[in-house]
């Protein structure tokens, strides 16, 4: 246990170093955000029936989505990706940590650590000034931070995923081009999932990105009620686990052919 | 691999938007056609000026190792030929989405082709890519005066982009002021595609005369690239 969080204490003070590329990372997205509800605005604007959601809960989703842009699985740890393609990664081995553990540590940091940094300042600024609403109820809000939890523990090991697969690939750049805009679309950055056609929607209930940010967002306005999240949450868990044995299935294969090449 | 991954990622970006008008139809009176003309020129014009301002990424370096005196770039060039292959297949990638779709819109719209909307089409074209590449040049001068890699300027070009491939009008003043006086982003597209479109009520020269914006601009950079060369030059190198 003290392994792991050692490495998250050395990833937070390697991300603090970088304090004005955080500060630039925060106008943009602030920048972003208000582009987007003019662009949603204008479009509701002429809407002349009701909407799955109204213009007050797509704008909550977006700074939501805004404050949570970090926690999508959308890049790994560079150095991590070397250390795969190189094969410099059997040096772990020799740790009295297991291979899935060390790397979904790694992961959990990329996520975890900058979301915070990044996501309070957004919450703050945009609750005062900028119409983010508060959550519909106490209980909600609970459900909500619940439900974050969830979403940082599917999203690491998603990302843990996406590491995994380096072992498989010759180079990782098909994957790591498409990830960024797969994920932007289906967890409801780009554009609220509820707003997407209806016969999308069964396809996009099921999904895995849906609960990194949707499922959340979702919780946090109310478009899901107390009485099923539940549900959700589960759904949530349920993803969390698939690809958490994935990984390891997918690890210990990999590792097995690592010893075959003579390793 | 790569390749499908690369045209999957063009098309997920305006993925987005057609969903947005697949629910609701039009946005302050433009079409999903009409707006494809303002986006395609948007992103033919920033894949260009964004590939021929490449030689700028590796600049803030050089200023940043004190290198520019020397101006050596072959160590430096093969270091950024590699990188460089994965980023100009990302530019053709974008400049060909901005085409297609631009070409599908004017297809919708039955644009005649030899005709004025192809000339201020054409304009827009050449205004916007004269307009990022200002940016790009604004961007890569502001580091004779600080050696921090400016992520803010990218607000004003990838940002532009994103703000730019939407009409105008659906901005507030502040934004529509500082983009179309400051940054005219809205000049060289928008307010020509407008007048072509019969959005606003102005004489199609206007719509000539628009565009030209992101030429001055383009000067005006430039001008204040040799102001920020000079200074280099005096602080005694």
């Amino acid at each position: 246990m003290k392994g792991y969080l050692a490495i998250l204490r050395g990833r937070l003070l390697a991300l603090l170093q970088y304090r004005s590329a955080v500060m630039a990372g925060l106008v943009t997205q602030i920048f972003w955000g208000i582009i987007k509800i003019m662009i949603l605005t204008a479009f509701y604007a002429q809407s002349t029936s009701s909407e799955p959601i109204t213009l007050s809960q797509a704008i909550t989703f977006i700074w939501i989505g805004q404050a949570l842009l970090q926690l999508l699985p959308w890049n790994v740890d560079k150095e991590l990706e070397m250390q795969v393609k190189n094969g410099n990664i059997a040096y772990e081995l020799l740790r009295p940590l297991n291979l899935y553990g060390l790397i979904f540590s790694r992961a959990l940091a990329m996520r975890l650590l900058p979301t915070l940094l990044r996501s309070i300042p957004v919450i703050i600024l945009a609750g005062l000034f900028l119409e983010l609403s508060a959550p519909v109820s106490w209980a909600a809000g609970m459900a909500f931070g619940a439900s974050l939890v969830n979403a940082t523990l599917l999203s690491t090991a998603m990302t843990t995923m996406v590491i995994i697969s380096l072992f498989w690939t010759i180079s990782g750049e098909g994957i790591q081009r498409l990830i960024p805009h797969v994920t932007m679309l289906l967890s409801g950055m780009v554009v609220p999932l509820p707003l997407f056609p209806e016969w999308m929607q069964p396809f996009l209930n099921l999904q895995p990105f849906r609960g990194i940010l949707d499922i959340p967002s979702r919780i946090y306005t109310g478009v899901i009620p107390i009485a099923e999240i539940h549900y959700y949450l589960g759904f949530q868990l349920i993803w969390f686990l698939f690809f958490v044995a994935s990984g390891k299935y997918l690890i210990e294969k990999a590792m097995k052919r690592f010893v075959i090449q003579g390793g | 691999m790569l390749t499908s991954a690369y045209f999957i990622s063009t098309f997920t970006d305006i993925f987005g938007i057609w969903v947005l008008f697949d629910r609701f139809k039009i946005i302050q009176g433009w079409t999903l056609e009409e707006l494809a003309l303002i986006y395609g020129i948007m992103h033919m014009g920033f894949a260009i000026a964004e590939g021929a301002a490449r030689g700028f990424d590796s600049f803030s370096l050089m200023i940043k190792h004190g290198d520019f005196d020397r101006v050596l770039l072959r160590p430096l060039g093969s270091l950024f030929q590699i990188a460089s292959r994965e980023i100009q297949l990302m530019r053709l990638g974008r400049f060909i989405q901005g085409l297609v779709i631009l070409l599908w819109g004017s297809q919708k719209l039955q644009l005649p082709l030899f005709s004025m909307e192809t000339v201020i089409i054409t304009l827009a074209f050449i205004g916007t890519t004269s307009l990022f590449y200002g940016l790009f040049v604004v961007q890569a001068t502001l580091s004779f005066w600080t050696t921090e890699t400016l992520e803010i300027m990218n607000i004003t070009t990838y940002g532009g982009l994103e703000a730019g491939q939407y009409p105008m009008s659906i901005f507030n003043k502040i934004f529509k002021g500082f983009f179309t006086f400051i940054i005219p982003l809205a000049c060289v597209a928008y307010y020509p595609l407008a007048i072509l479109l019969q959005h606003k009520a102005l004489p199609l020269w206007l719509g000539i005369l628009f565009p030209l914006s992101g030429i001055v601009f383009l000067y005006l950079a430039c001008q204040l690239w040799k102001i920020g060369v000079r200074r280099y030059h005096s602080t005694g190198s």
